[in-house]
């Protein structure tokens, strides 16, 4: 056995590092299948109505083309997820969903035959415009949608100050690098293996067996390393099961990439949102009353209720009067799905943008009104915090930045051309955890491996598990053989909820307690649940700290620095950390200023639907970013006391530019991007 | 994507009759926004005839003191040339301002010129466009408009001519050389694009199966202080919501002479006739330039969402003469 240094903290390379950058790691779509064919799916130009014909003999009569299914001659299904019923009616339900899909021997011959598939519809009149208004809004299902805690009107009747304002998202894609892709191989018609794109290869392969009437272990679901994902791989989308649907039909492998266009509409993306907060205080800027409430939008095919804006506002900050609310309207739209931070990412604009307001109206340095607003106990739960960094967050992140001296008051700064300004805005993020084994075996020599189906999309899952077990093991990293990323692997939840590493990472140490303990050659072992659960509200908080520049004659926005201070427990390796905390700033940044996925009401589509016209923070428009973190103790979340950094670094990070914006310019735009026509128009 | 032919012409005469004698032919030089529209099946040539090698690569100086840019330049290149660098200089900016390192370095001069118009709509085959398919109708004019025209569009199309070299060479009185099947012509950049008019279908004046061969720029002396300014949504790589290529000479107290043109905003580069006439002999001042800026924009008719497009060009023409006059 080596003598090992602890790495768990360390700043250690990626495992996977020299793999990615020779080429050598594998994706979906470069696994070599022999004999295997090429499918391209035909899209829906209607938003709603029904297919009347599909002529496909064009198609079929090139060379090469194997076969196309449509919905009269596709296999049956028997999932009732109604997103993964592909080809199963001649209902339309949104635009850009799949209607029939050509194989062939080739890409370029599937590519061309799909052109040339004629779809003819009876369309019928669509809705699809989210608004506040709609008579029809819905709340949602799930528990805790709502919430009502104290005497809220009470509450507002003894304010000296009230900030009443609504503030709305854009629909956003999630535009990971490594488009979606799948290769499905049949071995008989009860034996199929998915090389697949995805964050949690148990969830594809529970409903893949399930759309197919199989059992779990007859699908094998294998997805070692995988390019972004961002939340639009977590759950099981229709491409997936239609490959495998069209190997089925056509007796041989078959491979099947999503074009980006087709990622609009066939993947998910974050659902717009209409937010009214309400927030009254005394003159001392302490919080009488909070009100926040949310319309979002989810498609008629199905629900999701991840994106529960107004659920951070529970927690944030102290008061005993507070109301939340979530309504959706249900739309003929495509599913939308997660994306990085749901709901945080969209609540916390709206209620940092508020506190903002607030603390401009009651002429308050604005990280002042947030730490004189500092619960003790978690308002929500009423438990105390298992640790809460959030005002040693604001103090560092403010030292850090050089916050003072500043001005409340907007409109201060003209440097050259340049109206400069200063945002802050806070931060909280869930830090949980859930199901995982982990087996470990010991391979002789002081070696051991390590198996779990975890899921790296790019995180540093592969080094921060190996780093985990080389600890709990006392060998270094050299002596563990990490294996990932394949449903023949131990049950694990899937990267998710920043809480991939906490989950996957306690499991691998109940297996090595249990090894030793039972002095075993091999042990399997759960994360189990936190039995702490009941007994702490458990967060990673965070503070955002931004300086925006705004040309006085174009009213371009630049944002030449930005500083995060988290909290966020035991850092686990200090290289990594600081990349998904950069990442989610970026992801803030780019939110704040450019993203937004534009619905032409007319057709029911997004007709921005490329990189060109879809626009992603670019490395011209990310300067200085200063990530930092405290030092937590967090003996209460998970054996390695650490949180999920995934996504913490988005939430709050719109807000800080929007509030600098507004401290730049005096102008103050609540509905995100901001776009220099927002500010150009104010003037 | 549908299948095609592919066929190298080696010199311009023979590229001018391997695709002059098809109507399904088309010149592919660097392929950057010819392939895309393939891909998106919105251009379906049968035969592609490659004319990488068939015009020269050469930037030469000419006896009259212009420059001659040869079709097959890379955009790269052409932005890196010494002479271009120093003596209009606006012209390197603008091709700095454009695409990416990696489609520069394969995006033609000639090219460059032949890119089509941008709208999403166009680029959708699913949705009306009269470009793509004539009569079918504008999706844009009641839709997603908020980067096109403002200036000198039809009911037809509101679509943008996306480049910003153009808008430089626009600036500088370039003349575009072709050849023909009949011979050679000269062209000037300012009427090599065309407005929408009925005819959105084409987006220049070139004839089938013409060929570009060159672009020369005159002596231009005013050109070696110029600038190009470009406006966009973010700092790198998004096309212009409005850009501007200017010089400005003063001599005296009082405006000699003074180019501008516009980019973003028109179906073509949009050189700032109007704005020039008002300038010229007059004190410059920013209350004059603003005052030029109206006498151009005046005739702007904007969409529903793109009407800030006529103030952030008004205020970037100000600010891009206010800069170079404070150089001067």
């Amino acid at each position: 056995m080596s003598t090992a240094q602890p790495v768990v903290g360390a700043p250690v390379d990626r495992v996977d590092g020299p793999l990615k950058v020779t080429g050598a790691a594998r994706y979906a779509y470069e696994h070599p299948v022999r004999d295997v064919a090429y499918a391209v799916g035909v899209l829906s130009t209607i938003a709603k109505g029904r297919i009347v014909a599909v002529d496909v003999s064009a198609a079929r009569a090139l060379d090469g083309v194997l076969g196309v299914l449509w919905h009269e001659n596709a296999p049956r299904l028997q999932t009732d997820d109604a997103e993964l019923q592909v080809l199963q009616s001649d209902a339309v339900a949104f635009c850009g969903q799949f209607v029939a899909v050509v194989v062939a021997a080739t890409p370029q011959i599937a590519r061309h035959a799909a052109a040339l598939v004629e779809v003819r519809y009876v369309q019928e009149p669509h809705d699809v415009v989210l608004s506040a208004d709609r008579s029809d809004l819905d709340v949602p299902p799930g528990e805790d949608v709502d919430s009502d805690d104290g005497d809220v009107e009470a509450g507002r009747a003894q304010a000296s100050v009230i900030v009443d304002r609504t503030y709305t998202t854009p629909a956003e894609h999630n535009n990971p690098i490594e488009a979606h892709a799948t290769i499905a191989i049949w071995e008989g018609v009860d034996r199929l293996t998915l090389y697949d794109s995805n964050q949690g290869s148990h969830n594809i392969r529970d409903d893949v067996a399930d759309a197919f009437g199989l059992e779990g272990e007859q699908v094998r679901v294998i997805s070692p390393y995988v390019g972004g994902a961002f939340g639009s791989k977590l759950f099981t989308h229709a491409h997936v099961v239609l490959t495998a649907m069209a190997a089925r039909a056509v007796q041989r492998p078959v491979k099947l990439e999503l074009t980006r266009r087709q990622m609009f509409s066939l993947v998910g993306y974050r659902t717009p949102t209409i937010q009214r907060v309400n927030l009254a205080a005394d003159d001392d800027g302490r919080l009488t009353a909070i009100e926040h409430h949310v319309v979002l939008q989810v498609s008629m095919l199905k629900d999701l209720t991840e994106d529960l804006a107004a659920r951070p506002t529970r927690m944030m900050y102290a008061g005993p009067n507070r109301r939340t609310s979530h309504r959706v309207a249900r739309l003929d739209l495509p599913p939308p799905t997660i994306m990085r931070a749901p709901g945080e990412a969209q609540g916390s604009f709206a209620l940092e943008s508020a506190m903002d307001e607030l603390a401009i109206e009651c002429g308050i340095d604005p990280v002042e009104l947030r730490i004189r607003n500092e619960p003790g106990t978690d308002p929500d739960s009423g438990l105390p915090f298992s640790s809460r960094g959030l005002v040693e967050c604001l103090k560092q992140g403010a030292e850090r930045f050089g916050w003072q001296p500043r001005d409340v008051a907007p409109h201060g700064r003209l440097e050259g051309r340049w109206l400069v300004g200063t945002g802050v805005a806070a931060s909280a993020y869930p830090a949980g955890r859930g199901q995982a084994t982990a087996t470990i075996r010991a391979a002789g020599g002081g070696r051991y491996h390590v198996q779990i189906d975890a899921s790296d999309i790019g995180t540093g899952a592969w080094t921060v598990l190996t780093q985990i077990a080389a600890d709990a093991l006392e060998v270094g990293i050299d002596d563990v053989t990490l294996e990932i990323g394949d449903s023949a692997l131990p049950r694990a939840r899937a990267a998710g909820g920043s809480q991939g590493t906490a989950s996957w990472g306690t499991a691998i140490v109940h297996a090595t307690r249990k090894l030793r303990e039972e002095n075993a050659s091999e042990a399997t072992a759960d994360a189990g649940d936190n039995p702490y659960t009941d007994q702490y509200a458990m967060y990673a908080h965070g503070a955002q700290f931004v300086e925006v520049r705004v040309d006085a004659d174009t009213r371009e926005v630049r944002v030449p620095r930005m500083v995060g201070v988290f909290a966020v427990g035991r850092v686990l390796n200090a290289k990594t950390t600081r990349s998904q905390l950069l990442g989610g700033m970026t992801w803030g940044l780019s939110m704040a200023l450019l993203e937004e996925s534009v619905l032409d009401a007319r057709y029911g589509d997004c007709v921005n639907d490329d990189l060109a016209e879809y626009h992603v923070a670019v490395n011209a428009d990310v300067a200085e970013i200063d990530v930092g973190w405290i030092d937590e103790d967090d003996p209460y979340v998970n054996p390695m006391g650490a949180k999920g950094v995934g996504e913490i670094g988005i939430v709050g990070t719109a807000a800080a530019v929007a509030n600098a914006v507004h401290h730049a310019t005096g102008v103050r735009v609540r509905d995100l991007p901001i776009t220099l026509d927002k500010l150009l128009r104010a003037d | 994507m549908r299948p095609f032919r592919y066929e190298r012409a080696h010199d311009a005469a023979a590229a001018v009759e391997l695709c002059g004698r098809e109507p399904g032919a088309a010149f592919l030089a660097g392929g950057t926004n010819l392939v895309d529209l393939m891909k998106l099946d919105v251009e379906r040539p049968e035969l592609l005839v490659d004319i990488t090698r068939a015009t020269s690569d050469r930037i030469e100086s000419l006896p009259d003191g212009g420059v001659r840019i040869g079709a097959a330049v890379r955009n790269s290149d052409l932005a890196a040339d010494p002479v271009i660098r120093e003596r209009y200089p606006a012209l390197s900016q603008a091709l700095l301002s454009g695409a990416t390192y990696q489609l520069r370095n394969l995006a033609t001069t000639g090219g460059n010129l032949m890119q089509r118009t941008r709208c999403v709509y166009f680029q959708d085959v699913t949705k009306p466009c009269n470009k793509r398919t004539p009569g079918s109708g504008c999706a844009a004019r009641e839709g997603y408009h908020r980067g096109l025209a403002v200036l000198g569009h039809s009911q037809s199309c509101v679509a943008t001519q996306p480049s910003d070299m153009a808008v430089a060479l626009a600036a500088f009185d370039a003349v575009v050389r072709v050849q023909g099947a009949a011979g050679t012509r000269k062209v000037p950049l300012t009427e090599f694009h065309r407005l929408p008019g009925d005819e959105p279908q084409r987006d220049t004046v070139l004839e089938h199966g013409e060929l570009i061969v060159a672009v020369d720029l005159p002596s231009l002396p005013i050109a070696a202080r110029s600038r190009y300014r470009k406006v966009r949504d973010r700092a790198s790589y998004a096309f212009a919501l409005v850009s501007v290529a200017a010089a400005i000479d003063v001599d005296d107290g009082v405006v000699r002479d003074v180019r501008i043109a516009l980019g973003g905003v028109a179906h073509k580069p949009w050189r700032a006739t109007r704005a020039e006439e008002a300038l010229r002999g007059a004190k410059p001042a920013e209350e004059l330039f603003a005052r030029a800026a109206d006498a151009e924009l005046e005739r702007a008719t904007p969409l529903p969402a793109n009407g800030f497009k006529v103030a952030l060009a008004r205020n970037t023409i100000v600010r891009t003469l206010l800069d170079l006059v404070e150089q001067l």
